[in-house]
């Protein structure tokens, strides 16, 4: 087996620690060592955004990332922003505007929308379509999902 | 007196059941889910296209630390796959695509398993390579599978009428020849399955994602040599569909195998590139097409010839004729056709069945030529539509009978709405002026199977109906959801029957342990007859129910209604008495009874007979949408500005799924004409990732205009009919049409890319490309 190299990190607000084998992504880590699924394998190489995490706020593809790069960081997966009430709005956006239909890319898309407000809080239209670019999705053609983010940014102090 | 209020669920805009779930993250698909004890199963694909194996040597592979099971074709029996029984799960003489499996290993981890992968030795003799299907019947031709020396996998041929007196009727006839290429399913999760044998009894349990569960149950008893009824399929929510699931592959039994062979749990789940190589592609095509029409438009006669790259082996790609010769013969009238298709072996990939099963195909060369007939003829694109579409009464060439058809309120409402008239003409016109932007609109329609399609024995499906003592209902349904809603819609209609509230109805659909048959979920068919099926189970309810309040209340059962949760008087809606409380003294009495109901449907519609004559669907689907689109002749690049789409779905049951699907539909077909392409040359994939096979995303999309036409079918389920499919297939032959508009030159090779776009501007004008 893999040496593993013992890392200390903040997941979803609670200090995690980990022994990782310096090959693993982040990915893997989260769904395997961790035990977190939300966060989905959709690709490998950072194309279609399904594995998205955020990385001390900023949105990355989860499975470029070594899990050892996630030492010292807060990392927030979809079950984290699940569990803040906060982002309430940004999940029943999706679910009463029809944005989630299979639900696979659907962690990431979720996650990927809390980045984009936070870097836009009453985003154009133009900026979610631009903001969600990475990740993709072969059920709803996307109207529905940029409706949703346009809906849960309504509102927005 | 309280009155209760009448409701109706149907036609609003219902969230997904789900998606709360779904959006939170705790969905646990096959990926996610893991037993005790499970290894990682992974397949030996190989690197060759066409060659003989000369030995396999394992050995190494085996001694790896961790390994517990390594397989070769050698050590299960010997039993094809799929629809000819030509796809041995594990290869042993020879490979034939690159995507073949030679051998398979179950191991602790992944990491072990693909250095066991590493330590397997195949000598191959590599053999001729077979890549073009023109080339497949030519003398001398390499063979790819023993049992069809002519290397013709299937052909399918109809007719109806004299078309040779349809020519002669013509006073014009076009006559093209179209290519139609590889795209795939790109469903974000990708395939994977864990099989798991119960130690005593060697009971099977599958976690699958299959489309059909229960045509899987057979299909794995006759692979694995099993009794069908010791196996159990359980579906976890499945990350996309779109057709792909609807054969067994070689990885599923292969998991199987290796589950046996280890005594342990084996979980089989593909890489992306994997799934790009080996799982199915939507059927390339070459068709050429010869139509004629009088001076008024009236059609004369179809007649086609179509070439299917079987690949390696045979999957539901080979069987699309089956749908193609619908929209060639039926989506107008036409008196005299003829059809002919040939799908032939390769050492190509092979194609399976893919949302429009065939008809985007069809629809690309037919709704091109009603262009180019009209432009013969000096007729508008709408009017020769107009003039030779299918109405409500018809009974076409091939027996289909069209009870409810909103096919000219589809045209007519799109046009309108796009302002379509005079765009065209405008567009027209501006083709010569000078600059390197040019718009196009253009007009492409279509029909659909929308009633279910009888080709399994039986084209049904069984709900079983429970109450608990406070009113709440479950439903068992045999129909599979694949993120299409049918979860939803099943409980809307539910719900209609029973006059309750979307939160008192749960829908079970997940376990063939648990559910009734159902044949699977294709053929846009779930809506209309898991529907139907569940309209039943809930009138057998209420009949049961109003029964028992009848007796209570000293009134009639027709005097009586279900509303709001209550049971009431039909008349006035005065409340009798709540729904659980009439439950529970059913329930709690000296003659007790719970309220359980089943129903099994099956739709009025035919097995078509050998000539492919009958009426195979209870209903059909109809479309019309155009595509506005801007052409760059400078670069070939293709915008897609703006979609106006009209369907006839029967009736809106959930207006945002519905609204869901359509938007869906049209993006997967704005990918298939303009993005994807999945680049085989010389059997060799050469974009298996999706860096480089483009799909659309979030800021490529159009606008979308969409209407919604209520013919209100008298089958369907209050009125629908279904439409999952439908949305895709117009697509291609629409911007087909519009760069037409736009430059004046007609494509007939998919995709619109911008190189193919840019080729052919510069060829039409005599120029050449380097």
């Amino acid at each position: 087996m893999s040496l593993t190299v013992e890392i200390r990190f903040t997941l979803n607000g609670s200090p995690t620690r980990a022994a990782v084998p310096p090959g693993l992504t982040a990915l893997a880590m989260l769904r395997d060592i961790v035990g977190l699924t939300g966060t989905k394998y959709g690709c490998g190489e950072g194309e279609c955004g399904a594995c998205t995490i955020l990385v001390d706020g900023l949105s990355v593809n989860s499975c470029l990332m070594f899990a050892v790069e996630c030492d010292g960081r807060a990392i927030t997966t979809v079950e984290g922003l699940a569990a803040d009430p906060a982002n309430d709005r940004l999940r029943d956006a999706f679910v009463e505007e029809g944005g989630v239909q299979c639900g696979f890319c659907t962690p990431g898309m979720i996650v990927q929308s809390k980045y984009l407000l936070s870097q836009h809080p009453h985003p154009s239209h133009e900026q979610i379509r631009r903001g969600l670019e990475g990740n993709l999705c072969r059920c709803t053609g996307y109207k529905k999902i940029i409706e949703a983010v346009a809906k849960a940014a309504e509102g927005t102090p | 007196m309280t009155v209760v209020a009448k409701s109706s669920l149907i036609g609003k805009r219902i969230p997904k059941m789900d998606a709360p779930e779904k959006a939170a993250g705790k969905t646990r698909y096959v990926q996610d889910i893991n037993l005790p004890g499970q290894l990682i199963g992974k397949i030996l694909r190989t690197d060759r296209v066409h060659a003989r194996i000369v030995s396999i040597d394992t050995a190494a592979a085996k001694a790896l630390p961790g390994v517990y099971a390594v397989l070769t074709a050698a050590d299960i029996p010997k039993r094809g796959l799929g629809v000819n029984k030509d796809n041995p799960p594990l290869k042993g003489d020879k490979v034939r695509t690159i995507r073949d499996e030679i051998a398979a290993v179950a191991a602790e981890t992944e990491e072990i398993a693909l250095e066991a992968l590493k330590l397997i030795k195949v000598v191959y003799e590599d053999l001729p390579i077979l890549a073009d299907p023109r080339q497949s019947t030519q003398p001398g031709a390499p063979v790819i599978q023993d049992a069809k020396p002519d290397n013709i996998a299937m052909t399918f041929d109809y007719a109806h009428g004299d078309v040779a007196q349809g020519e002669k009727e013509s006073d014009v006839v076009v006559e093209s020849e179209f290519y139609l290429h590889y795209v795939t399913h790109c469903c974000m999760g990708v395939s994977g399955i864990i099989a798991d044998f119960e130690p005593t009894s060697g009971n099977l349990t599958l976690y699958s994602n299959t489309q059909v569960p229960f045509l899987h149950k057979r299909e794995f008893s006759e692979v694995l040599g099993m009794d069908p009824g010791r196996i159990r399929i359980i579906q976890p929510p499945i990350g996309g569909g779109f057709g792909s699931k609807l054969d067994i592959y070689p990885f599923e039994p292969i998991a199987v195998y290796l589950a046996k062979a280890a005594r342990r749990p084996v979980k089989l789940v593909f890489t992306r590139e994997e799934e790009f190589l080996a799982s199915p592609t939507r059927q390339p095509a070459l068709c050429r097409l010869r139509s004629g029409a009088k001076k008024d438009g009236t059609l004369t006669f179809r007649a086609v010839d179509i070439l299917l790259d079987n690949g390696g082996y045979t999957s539901w790609g080979a069987t699309i004729p089956f749908v193609m010769m619908q929209t060639f013969s039926s989506l107008y009238r036409v008196p005299h056709c003829l059809f002919h298709t040939k799908a032939v072996y390769s050492n190509n990939p092979y194609a399976g069945s893919f949302r429009g099963y065939g008809n985007l195909q069809a629809t690309f060369t037919v709704e091109q030529h009603m262009d180019m007939l009209a432009e013969k003829l000096g007729l508008d694109p709408l009017a020769i539509r107009m003039k030779n579409a299918q109405e409500s009464g018809e009974v076409t060439g091939q027996g289909m009978v069209f009870t409810s058809c909103g096919f000219k309120e589809c045209l007519t409402t799109a046009a309108s709405r796009s302002d379509f008239a005079r765009k065209f003409t405008d567009y027209a016109q501006q083709q010569s002026k000078p600059g390197n932007k040019k718009r196009g609109i253009g007009l492409a329609a279509m029909i659909h199977v929308g009633g279910g399609a009888k080709i399994y024995p039986s084209d049904g499906c069984g709900t079983i109906l429970k109450m608990d003592d406070f009113g709440h209902v479950t439903i068992m349904t045999g129909a599979s959801e694949i993120g299409q809603g049918s979860e939803t819609v099943l409980a809307q209609l539910v719900c209609e029957e029973l006059g309750l509230p979307l939160d008192a109805v749960s829908v079970v659909n997940n376990d063939t342990e648990v559910t009734p048959w159902d044949v699977g979920v294709h053929a846009s068919r779930t809506t209309f007859i898991a529907g139907n099926s569940a309209i039943g189970a809930a009138r057998k309810a209420k009949d049961k129910i109003l029964n028992a309040a009848a007796k209570v209340t000293n009134m009639t059962a027709d005097q009586l209604e279900m509303r709001g949760g209550f049971v009431v008087r039909a008349a006035d809606g005065e409340m009798v008495m709540p729904l659980p409380k009439l439950l529970r003294s059913l329930h709690f009495s000296d003659k007790a009874e719970l309220v359980m109901t089943t129903h099994y449907y099956e739709p009025s519609s035919v097995h078509q007979d050998k000539k492919f004559m009958g009426n195979v669907s209870a209903t059909y689907a109809w479309a019309a949408q155009i595509c506005e689109i801007e052409v760059d002749t400078d670069t070939g690049i293709v915008t897609l500005e703006k979609v106006t789409a009209a369907h006839d779905v029967g009736r809106v049951l959930n207006r945002m799924g519905l609204e869901g699907q359509i938007e869906g539909g049209i993006v997967m077909g704005q990918g298939y004409a303009l993005t994807e392409d999945l680049m085989v040359r010389q059997g060799k994939v050469l974009n298996p990732g999706f860096r480089d096979y483009k799909l659309v995303t979030a800021p490529e999309i159009p606008e979308m205009d969409i209407s919604f036409i209520e013919s209100m079918d008298g089958e369907g389920p209050q009125g629908a009919k279904g439409v999952g499919e439908a949305p895709a297939i117009c697509m291609a032959a629409a911007i087909a049409n519009a760069i037409h508009n736009a430059t004046g030159v007609r494509l007939t090779r998919l995709p619109f890319s911008p190189e193919n776009v840019y080729r052919a501007l510069v060829t039409a004008k005599g120029g050449v490309v380097e």
